[in-house]
């Protein structure tokens, strides 16, 4: 049986979806069999990030509804054998998703994959609980500022409580916190809150801290997941996170703004 | 105290400060919100019905306030009884 992660937040425009093609191309690159699924009905666009928007035929909703089957429905990576993805659809509505149908689809997935990653939508609403109902992890996207680490912390009360594992009692789903957009001089001119801050109030497994960088338009401008730009300072910290998923024990990198010299720092007091 | 925590300490200067200030109040309360017993709108109501079969009060008179910390919970009943006058 496969294991869930959902890649969640609350809050939109956080980094979810360029968080989920991340996890997903680096579990599949390590070799492991790894699904990700579009759960933002109408707003497609994992697609985009994943650069196979032009081979998509069928999606999630018709799986579910039974005018597909789920070979048909999936898009194996070019770059990567061991990665599928499923599309969200563009045009249907919101309810489409299920539970019963979901849940079937991800049952069937399990069998196949090692991984699966689902990419939730914004809000708090149904799609959100959809994405996140039948987690095992849960990667709770936050960006440094109020809103973001508000919501973030609102999703965990919903993690705790109307997922499966929540309602059936069984363990709790694994929660850990991935920094995003982080500025590390910002941070240090008192302008952004600090992954210290953010964990002060939210105390999570700190799974990585992605710095703020242009490499991320760049890829997604290219369809080409960040986390294949290993030149690239989000491409690592990507890097890093997905090795610290899978139990690696790494340092936090880009916490640190460049060295500039103590000379510079002294006159900007 | 070191040179690096001279510098450290124009931090509390910025707007970051009163941020986490600010959400680590917005986040209690939220918390406590969301843990508040599911019970206690109809908690408010049966109190409410109880001391109206023996004071005519309002139908706002009670309250009920949750709160919890770390290692208690509290419930907090209110109930303005009305004026001496008013009563039979
Ligand atoms: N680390 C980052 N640095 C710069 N821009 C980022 C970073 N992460 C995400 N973005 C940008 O933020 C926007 C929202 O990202 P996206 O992954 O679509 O968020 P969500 O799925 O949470 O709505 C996109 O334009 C994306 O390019
Ligand atoms: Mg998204």
């Amino acid at each position: 049986m496969a294991r869930i992660i959902v890649i969640t937040s609350g809050k939109g425009g956080v980094g979810k979806t360029t968080t989920a093609a991340a996890m997903a191309m680096g579990l599949a690159q390590r070799g492991h069999r790894t699904a990700v699924i579009d759960f933002d009905v109408g707003l497609r666009n994992l697609d985009l990030i994943m650069g196979c928007e032009r081979r998509v035929v069928y999606d999630f909703v018709n799986v579910i509804n039974g005018e597909a089957n789920l070979n048909q429905a999936l898009i194996r990576d070019k770059r990567c054998d061991s990665l599928y993805v499923l599309p969200a659809s563009q045009t249907r509505d919101k309810e489409a998703l299920t539970q019963e149908g979901v849940g079937k689809v991800l049952e069937e997935l399990g069998k196949g994959h090692d991984y699966i990653v689902c990419d939730s939508p914004a809000g708090i609403e149904h799609g959100a609980n959809m994405a996140m109902y039948f987690a095992d992890d849960a990667v709770v996207v936050t960006n440094p500022e109020v809103s973001s680490v508000r919501d973030s912390d609102r999703m965990l009360g919903i993690l705790a409580s109307k997922s499966r594992r929540a309602e059936q009692d069984d363990e709790p789903i694994k929660e850990h916190l991935l920094l995003t957009r982080y500025s590390a001089d910002r941070v240090e001119r008192g302008e952004m809150l600090s992954v210290d801050d953010v964990q002060e109030i939210l105390s999570l497994n700190l799974l990585g801290v992605i710095p703020e960088s242009q490499a991320v338009l760049n890829a997604s401008n290219a369809g080409i997941p960040v986390v294949l730009d290993n030149e690239s300072n989000a491409g690592r910290a990507y890097n890093d996170m997905v090795a610290r998923y899978l139990g690696e024990d790494l340092p936090m990198r880009f916490l640190d703004t460049e060295r500039k010299g103590i000379f510079s720092r002294l006159f900007r007091g | 105290m070191g040179l690096l925590d001279v510098f450290r300490s124009n931090r509390n200067k910025g707007s970051a400060s009163v941020a986490k200030e600010r959400l680590q109040i917005l986040v209690a309360h939220d918390r406590a919100y969301r843990n508040r017993p599911s019970y206690l709108p109809k908690l408010q109501q049966e109190i409410l019905e109880v001391i109206r079969k023996y004071v005519e009060v309002d139908l706002d008179a009670v309250s009920v306030n949750y709160e919890q910390d770390d290692d208690q919970e509290f419930l907090e009943l209110n109930i303005v009884l009305p004026d001496a006058a008013g009563r039979g």
